[in-house]
């Protein structure tokens, strides 16, 4: 049924979230994104333009980028819209990642090492 | 949802032989997941957390890579910087390239919501400018690899400014997200003349401009990960 040609625009203002058929949200939202996207790029550019290092670096880099990310999944792609069932199908699956990350932080840690103990500084 | 009427009158388009629609129907059950969702927009979802793990794949090897060589990592604030006006300014090949993609997001997002206003020219409009800004990426990356390969000496397998693995990891990396970008372009064109021609005026439904988008973000997202991850780390 969801592929049934739906929604006159008349009732556009009653669409609740999800509404069958489609996404339809005033066009000022995707311009503040779009902006809010632009500034926060522009900030992870300063942060390696005024060089920016160590944990500082680190942290500011990967905050921006999760930000920007979360505006693109949540606004452009519509998630924040979407069905709660849809979005914990999609969105809790990647936290197992983590698990990925940690193990191979361990065993490049290891590997890292085993060079330094038994390659001569790996050269 | 499960209604029988839904078999027996399959839209336009979906013309495929009744063996696999029962094949699907069997399997479906006749049931449906994640009501009132276009099935396509839950299949394009699907699709895509699976790419997720793809390229988080690509990028924890690069991390695991990275945190076990001995010898120093290339700089790429240095590598990837660019002379201009006989000034070297650091990265800014890339910041450019992230700028050109975040714009044929946001152009995507508005070509979805004109879509669902039923505004053919408009969507087609800004579809088109979105594949031009996405082709305009993809050039970009043809010319930061000819500068890497012929100017920098970079090969997978070695380079001369540190760290063998910084070759592998970026041509690996970047060179799928590129193929992604090269696939979204022929698919913009394609969906492009699709809503020009009307056939979603005519099927009463737009929702394929928005699945297409999806898509499209998608790769912006990726990119956004191997910006901060790759150039900026």
């Amino acid at each position: 049924m969801n592929h049934a040609p739906v929604h006159d625009i008349s009732h556009k203002a009653a669409l609740a979230p999800a509404h069958e058929g489609g996404q339809q949200h005033p066009l000022g939202v995707y311009f503040k994104v779009w902006g809010l996207l632009f500034v926060l790029s522009a900030m992870s550019y300063a942060v390696d333009y005024f060089h920016v290092e160590g944990l500082l670096r680190w942290a500011l880099i990967l905050t921006f980028m999760i930000l920007k990310a979360g505006l693109i999944v949540a606004i452009f792609m519509h998630m924040a819209w979407e069905r709660l069932a849809l979005i914990y199908a999609i969105l809790i699956p990647p936290i197992a990642l983590g698990t990925l990350v940690w193990l191979m932080l361990i065993e490049s840690d290891y590997t890292f090492w085993t060079r330094i103990l038994f390659f001569d500084a790996g050269s | 949802m499960a209604d029988a009427t839904r078999r027996e009158e399959p839209l336009p388009g979906t013309t495929a032989p009744q063996v696999l629609r029962d094949f699907a129907d069997d399997w479906a059950s006749d049931q449906e997941v994640f009501k009132g969702v276009h099935w396509g927009k839950a299949m394009m979802w699907i699709f895509l957390l699976s790419d997720t793990f793809i390229f988080s794949c690509f990028l924890t090897s690069y991390m695991t890579m990275r945190a076990s060589v001995t010898v120093p990592w290339p700089n790429p604030s240095e590598v990837f910087a660019l002379t201009i006006g006989g000034q070297s300014i650091p990265l800014i090949l890339i910041a450019i390239m992230t700028f050109v993609l975040i714009s044929s997001s946001g152009t995507m997002a508005l070509a979805v919501n004109f879509g669902y206003r039923r505004n053919r020219k408009m969507t087609a409009g800004l579809m088109i400018a979105t594949a031009l800004l996405g082709a305009t990426f993809v050039g970009m990356q043809a010319f930061e690899w000819s500068k890497l390969i012929f100017e920098e000496g970079v090969r997978p397998w070695g380079n001369p400014m540190g760290a063998a693995q910084f070759g592998a990891s970026f041509f690996m990396i970047t060179g799928f997200h590129g193929c992604h970008v090269t696939a979204g372009v022929i698919m913009l064109l394609i969906l492009s003349a699709k809503v020009l021609k009307g056939d979603y005026d005519r099927s009463g439904d737009y929702s394929a401009v928005e699945i297409g988008g999806l898509y499209w973000h998608f790769v912006d997202l990726v990119w956004v990960c191997i910006f901060a991850v790759f150039y900026l780390w």
